[in-house]
């Protein structure tokens, strides 16, 4: 067949340890050039997993993986050469400074020293740590060693860039100037495959979701569509004072499109929250507090797996 | 990139970090022998009589002293930088799996960590040999043929601990493997005194082990008493023993790095 027009192309992808337990289980998906795609689940859906039999770091158990049009089981040093990885956990090089972890990495791809000087200088400007380059590493923020990280994942140019989790851990502040960098790698015609399993990520930085699920692949989309296809327009989210909701006796019944039960709240889905919020109080059932919002990829998750995506 | 490349690269790595160590390295590999040779080769030396020197093939204690040790310390930095800091790499500092995202693959690193252990025994070798010349004990220049034994013992036992390494999970085997293996070389390998004075059956096992026919081979370029045959037999058990522990030393980081 000739080359895919994907970047990568998996069909029946499966991950067996040795130990017996399957982290993939027949997962099939296509990364289009230039987008962001993303695998959104809990942690031990095989998110990581994946992204490892992309970059060729875990051998493929069963199924077709192409990765840039290469196959990982003969090329890998080939489709090594073209991938930008930034692992889930730092792998800095905390021995050298931080100019020092860019260029010696760059030598890792036989990238001769003035490139790899030239090109250092600009993506610590990048990542907006030009001011650090003499530092060590071990000093620096969470969030600076992950844009050091992703740096480092740039530095010979990849037609694929590999996120895992990239702003786990991370504080708001540090988060959002990450995901500033990372729309803006995208700007510049990047493709990205992001795993997290925060959904306001997935929504700020992908254009195209897979929600990974035990090892499944439970639905797919743009972060739009899956809102659009697995949940209604809005949530009312309901808290009740206390022994409220053990006797409401169906009182809520027709109101919503569906319910979710919370420990804490209930989820109603509705098309219009305020609505629904104005039927509740005609019914005369106490609330404690009453939140309307537009459904989120959370909803999605929710809908599709009867569980949080952060637990 | 040739395999062969891309180890200079993961040396390039290792010597990036250690230009600013270096001195202080080689000052510590200076005086480390120094302080040993007075002790030990001047201190007991001394107190041995021209009969019990018999036992030492009739040549002043620290003469015969000071090779062993040369050929000890080429064993014991060897395990060091070959079990705290390869378990950095792999586990801790995860450096491997940063390099193994790059075309480097697992032989590259593992022949960068040998070389890297050559060199550095092969220079601390050469600063060692500048005292034990210092102290006037090699007998011709053929004592530059412990340079190459040094870096023979230094591999051999870099490429065994690297695949122990690659097993290990904490660093709780490494005092075990201190204890119980390289002290007891350190001690029992014709290193402070000759192996005839042990009881036969433990002459047998001392034969048998590593560091004694290191110890015989740097020993005797640097008294000059090498004889060429049991030299190549001396030599030959070292590269074997380079030649097993690489191949299971590659083949437990596989495991350990890419599963």
């Amino acid at each position: 067949m000739s080359p895919h027009p994907s970047l990568v192309h998996a069909r029946g992808l499966t991950k067996r340890y040795p130990n017996g337990f399957t982290a993939v289980d027949g997962v099939d998906f296509d990364v289009r050039p230039g987008k962001a795609f993303g695998f959104l689940g809990p942690n031990g859906a095989g998110k990581t997993s994946t992204m490892r039999m992309i970059a060729c770091s875990s051998p493929v158990t069963e199924g077709e993986l192409s990765v840039i049009g290469m196959d990982p089981r003969t090329q890998a040093r080939e489709i090594k050469a073209r991938l930008g990885v930034v692992p889930q956990i730092d792998n800095l090089d905390t021995e050298l400074t931080v100019r020092e972890n860019l260029e010696m990495y760059a030598r890792y791809f036989d990238i001769p020293g003035d490139v790899a000087r030239r090109r250092t200088d600009e993506l610590l400007e990048f990542v907006q740590l030009d001011e650090r380059a003499r530092d060590q590493v071990e000093p620096l923020s969470g969030g600076m060693k992950r844009r050091l990280t992703i740096a480092r994942a740039l530095i010979n140019e990849p037609d694929l860039v590999i996120l895992d989790e990239p702003t786990t851990g991370l504080d708001p502040q540090a988060r959002h100037l990450l995901w500033e960098r990372l729309y803006q790698l995208k700007r510049r015609g990047a493709t990205l495959i992001i795993t997290t399993h925060y959904m306001d990520e997935a929504e700020q930085l992908c254009d195209h979701l897979v929600v990974m699920d035990k090892a499944h692949i439970v639905a797919e989309g743009s972060p739009r569509q899956l809102i659009d296809e697995h949940s209604t327009r809005e949530v009312l989210e309901l808290r009740f004072p206390d022994g409220v909701r053990e006797n409401l006796d169906g009182r809520l019944d027709g109101l919503a499109d569906r319910i979710e039960e919370l420990p804490d709240r209930l989820l109603l889905y509705t098309a219009d929250g305020e609505h629904t919020l104005d039927q509740v109080k005609q019914r005369d059932i106490p609330i404690e507090s009453a939140l309307v919002r537009r459904s989120s990829l959370e909803d999605v998750f929710l809908r599709l797996t009867g569980r949080s995506l952060v637990e | 990139m040739t395999v062969l490349a891309a180890s200079g690269r993961v040396w390039q790595r290792n010597w990036l970090v250690y230009r600013r160590l270096w001195g202080r390295s080689l000052a510590f590999g200076f005086l480390q022998p120094v302080l040993f040779l007075t002790a030990m080769g001047i201190g007991i030396g001394t107190l041995m009589t021209q009969q019990s020197l018999e036992a030492f093939g009739g040549v002043e204690y620290i003469d015969w002293l000071g090779p062993g040790l040369l050929a000890a310390m080429a064993m014991q930095t060897a395990t060091f930088e070959s079990t705290y800091p390869i378990m950095n790499k792999i586990m801790w500092g995860r450096n491997y799996e940063a390099m193994l995202s790059t075309p480097l693959g697992i032989r590259s690193i593992l022949l960068g960590e040998l070389g890297w252990s050559a060199f550095r025994i092969g220079s601390l070798a050469v600063v060692f040999l500048v005292v034990l010349w210092l102290f006037g004990i090699p007998r011709s220049p053929l004592a530059l043929l412990a340079i190459p034994a040094a870096v023979l013992i230094g591999l051999a036992f870099s490429a065994c601990l690297i695949a122990f390494t690659a097993t290990q999970h904490n660093d709780v085997g490494f005092s075990a493997v201190f204890r119980f293996v390289i002290n007891p070389l350190f001690l029992f390998s014709g290193t402070f005194f000759p192996l005839a004075q042990l009881p036969d059956g433990l002459q047998v096992v001392a034969w048998a082990t590593p560091l004694f026919h290191g110890v015989q081979l740097v020993r005797g370029a640097i008294l000059d008493q090498l004889d060429p045959g049991t030299a190549v037999l001396h030599a030959g058990y070292l590269v074997a023993m380079i030649v097993i522990g690489a191949v299971l030393a590659e083949r437990n980081l596989t495991r350990r790095m890419a599963g």
